[in-house]
């Protein structure tokens, strides 16, 4: 089909402006993406009930296009919620790296953050982002669940801010 | 609160924490004078009215249950009981007095601790009387040797008996000027006698290291055991009707830094009552019998305990680390823990 | 005849139905478990030995976060250790606000166990009911304390907070609100032919076993053991209250679901009672020295969580910290028969007998 943009007339082309978006096409991609952040259920810890509170009737994530995932192998996003301990460590790498590109990580409450309360326990890993890159922290202990909210809000800003920009955010 | 109430409520503590220093005194010389022991109960004298004293007597003796004491024992005992009684009752009418003219004078705060003080050195004096005397009596005795146990627990029930003394002495140290109550035989103590005839009866007399009532818990009957005859022991405490120990509801590890113990608490679901059992190992090479066999419910109990205190429980069907990574180094709950990576 | 083989199978510690991280790994011989061994320890996080370098308040967070679904409960058995051994008078008011908020929490973490039991066992709509009515009893603690699920709430000697004004008022509107719509949970689930199917008869023990294994708590009561704590030994002012002991007969996933249930209304019960009895006035906290020092001693009291018997062993050596501290934790224990259950049992079970037990992974590690 030809398309001839001389044939445009002034109220056609009005019309166009008014609907049609340009874009690149990674933007359209980080659209499409932080739409539709599929978190893995990665309840460690007390957080893990703020996180099943804020996915179910009265904080409803599914809004956001927030779905949970039971398989990595499904997940663009791993909210690590509760306290990492040493044990568990290795493990929560192995899910990070069964996560399909692109991928990003949520560290959800102190503890996953830096450790928190149980900073100086022999057994709890000092923060998250020892093992994988964290994008966003959320404080709280735990964070309420719009707190959660606004940190998935925040990250969705990030996806299209870094695709729009081409720059990172922080770096990894 | 007022300024005045809190500061009254720290005298308090500190009137509190007195007498408990001087009371380590008499406790730490019983040991010396073993036999010294079963005098003791007249360190509890000072807190009864004089009418009450003499019936206090007979209670001891029924609860000791020495039939084989020596006879000549007896009398100088006595003698040094109703000494100290005597002295008691005299430091007792001193520090009531003191306490009815705080009821008139105003300096009402330091008397409690005065009356505190003054109660607690009649008690180390008539202790050390008793001591004395018990000791002169045991010399020439015959039946030390088997009267050990029995001993033990008048020890133990003089002990509580002198920390009920205590709890009168702070009650008058309140400004309740009325006189102490008589000191009562804890409830409980039928249930531990039970048991521990029980145990010498059916398990050897040997199995007990000792037993007490620990009354911060509500008067908890508490018994020692020796590691070798747990097995035995609480086989006979479950099994017997009379007993019914069939619920094991908490067991623990304590790590004291000169020894490590396992601490079990057991009920009777249907009499309700309760029963502690205590077990000491040493720290170079701890190891108290598995009583998996008889209360399941110790079996990752039990392995709890080893991972994060080192305990071996010979017997145990699968004895592994349970919280800690199979590859991890050294006892996290044990007092000299060093973590090896304390970065990460 | 089918032959089968032996197949070595990993469940968790990432798994959605093993309610945080706990991992069995189970062979099977076709789908028949043959053994199953649970790993533990992906939570543990050493509050214990935390606590040794802590003073008594200062441990209070940390009990917050062992049984965080449950938290009142387990600030109420640390609090009550020290009390008792210290022998501190409580006044009755903050006596009265503990009991309405453990009451209060005993439904919201049974309704917690509600919900993501069914969702196991693959029905959705019940996790979105059961959360929308526990948010009511979230947001009734976030007024008093200003946290949702950590609450921090008690004190030894007391409570932190007094009741806001209205808030005994919304507690009292709250209760037959709850009562209503616990009718219309039995209406939707309880005689539904699919999930009688999956539950009825399913992970079945007798009393006898029950208490050889410890099982405290709707897992124990299912066989017919009259044996509940506010009833056995009462702490705090049960022994106040008019309430009974829903018990089973079978020991099943069905009995302790319905015996959970039962607890729901149980606590409205004494909630009604409570909330009628509620001191006008009052302090809410006792006299309590600056420093909380227990004398040397040690001591062991138990109380009753939503889970069984919550227990908080003290060694004390007269210091501002404890020498010990031990928690019995009602999972841990419960826990222990899953593998005996297991064997026999098929894959599909797994789910429903595990989720039936009720446990909570920083519970059961600790």
């Amino acid at each position: 089909m030809e398309f001839n943009l001389e044939s445009i007339t002034p109220e056609e082309r009005k019309e166009l402006e008014r609907n049609v978006f340009m874009g690149t096409l990674e933007e359209l991609k980080a659209w499409a993406r932080s739409n539709s952040l599929w978190p893995l259920t990665f309840g460690l810890a007390c957080c893990a009930i703020e996180m099943m509170g804020t996915g179910a009737s009265h904080y409803d994530l599914d809004r956001f296009g927030v779905m949970f995932r039971t398989s990595p192998r499904q997940s663009d996003v791993m909210i690590v919620a509760g306290t990492v301990t040493k044990k568990m460590g290795p493990l929560l790498r192995r899910l990070y790296d069964q996560m399909p590109e692109p991928k990003w990580v949520i560290a959800m409450g102190s503890c996953a953050t830096a450790g928190g309360p149980y900073v100086r326990s022999y057994a709890v890993m000092k923060g998250v982002d020892q093992i994988v890159p964290v994008d966003v922290y959320i404080p709280g202990c735990p964070p309420n669940p719009a707190a959660l909210i606004y940190g998935i809000n925040k990250l969705q800003e990030k996806i299209r801010y870094e695709a729009k920009t081409g720059k990172r955010v922080t770096s990894r | 609160m007022s300024d005045e109430k809190e500061k009254e409520l720290n005298r308090q503590e500190q009137a509190e924490a007195q007498p408990g220093e001087q009371e380590a005194e008499p406790k730490g010389e019983a040991p010396a004078a073993e036999p010294a022991a079963e005098a003791q109960p007249a360190e509890a004298a000072p807190s009864e009215p004089a009418a009450a004293a003499p019936a206090a007597e007979p209670t001891a003796k029924v609860s000791a249950a020495a039939p084989s004491e020596p006879a000549a024992a007896v009398d100088p005992e006595r003698e040094a009981k109703l000494k100290a009684a005597a002295e008691a009752r005299a430091a007792r009418a001193a520090a009531k007095a003191a306490a009815e003219s705080a009821e008139n004078a105003e300096a009402a705060a330091v008397d409690p601790e005065r009356e505190a003080k003054l109660k607690a050195a009649a008690e180390a004096r008539a202790a050390r009387a008793a001591a004395k005397a018990a000791a002169e009596g045991g010399d020439g005795g015959s039946g030390e040797a088997a009267a050990v146990d029995p001993e033990k627990e008048a020890k133990v029930k003089a002990a509580a008996e002198a920390r009920a003394a205590r709890a009168a002495a702070k009650a008058a140290a309140e400004g309740d000027a009325a006189p102490a109550e008589p000191k009562q035989p804890s409830p409980k103590q039928p249930q531990l006698d039970e048991a521990v005839a029980l145990i010498r009866a059916q398990v050897g007399d040997d199995a007990i290291e000792e037993a007490y009532i620990n009354e911060l818990n509500g008067h908890l009957p508490t018994l020692v055991l020796k590691a070798e005859r747990l097995l035995a022991c609480a086989e006979l405490l479950k099994t017997q009707e009379s007993q019914d120990y069939s619920y094991l509801r908490n067991l623990s590890g304590v790590d004291y830094e000169t020894h490590l113990e396992t601490v079990y608490h057991l009920v009777s679901l249907k009499s309700g009552s309760d029963l502690a059992l205590k077990v000491k190992a040493d720290r170079e090479n701890p190891q108290i019998p598995s009583v998996v066999s008889v209360w399941h419910t110790a079996n990752w109990n039990e392995r709890e305990v080893y991972d994060l205190l080192g305990i071996h429980f010979p017997g145990h069907p699968d004895l592994r680390r349970i919280m800690m990574p199979d590859d991890w180094v050294g006892y996290p709950l044990r007092k000299d823990y060093e973590p090896l990576d304390p970065e990460v | 005849m089918i032959r089968t083989e032996e197949l070595l199978l990993n469940v968790g510690p990432q798994h959605p139905s093993t309610h945080g991280v706990f991992r069995i790994i189970v062979k099977l011989d076709g789908e028949v478990i043959t053994e199953a061994t649970p790993v533990m320890g992906y939570l543990h996080r050493g509050t214990e030995k935390l606590a040794e370098n802590l003073n008594y308040t200062q441990i209070i967070p940390y009990t917050d976060r062992m049984d965080y679904v449950s938290a009142m409960t387990t600030n109420y058995v640390l609090c009550h250790a020290v009390e008792t051994m210290m022998g501190l008078e409580v006044p009755e008011r903050a006596e009265y606000m503990r009991l309405i908020v453990m009451e209060l929490q005993r439904v919201a973490s049974h309704l917690v166990w509600w919900g993501t039991y069914l969702l196991d066992i693959g029905a959705m709509s019940p996790f979105l009911f059961a959360f929308r009515d526990r948010e009511i009893i979230i947001n009734l603690f976030n007024e008093l304390c200003g946290a949702r699920l950590t609450y921090n709430y008690m004190r030894v000697g007391g409570v932190k907070w007094d009741a806001p004004p209205g808030w005994i008022e919304k507690v009292r509107d709250f209760i037959p609100y709850m009562e209503g719509k616990l009718d219309e949970y039995h209406r939707l689930v309880s005689g539904n032919e699919i999930f009688l199917a999956r539950i009825k008869g399913i992970g079945k023990y007798d009393a006898q076993t029950a208490i050889d294994y410890g099982l405290s708590g709707a897992n124990l009561r299912s066989t017919g053991v009259d044996w509940d704590l506010r009833k056995a030994k009462p702490y705090s002012l049960y022994s106040r209250f008019e309430f009974d002991v829903p018990l089973g007969k079978n020991g099943d996933c069905y009995d302790r679901y319905l015996i959970r249930l039962e607890e729901i209304r149980q606590s409205l019960r004494i909630l009604k009672q409570a909330v009628e009895q509620f001191p006008s006035s009052g302090d809410v906290m006792g006299k309590v020295p600056r420093v909380i020092r227990p004398p040397a001693g040690e001591l062991y009291v138990g109380i009753e969580s939503p889970r069984g018997e919550i227990g908080c062993h003290i060694v004390s050596k007269g210091k501002a910290e404890p020498y010990r501290l031990k928690f019995r934790r009602p999972s841990f224990v419960n826990l222990q028969i899953l593998p005996k259950l297991l064997v026999g049992e098929t894959m599909t079970n797994l789910i429903t007998i595990l989720g039936g037990i009720d446990i909570v992974v920083g519970e059961v590690d600790c």
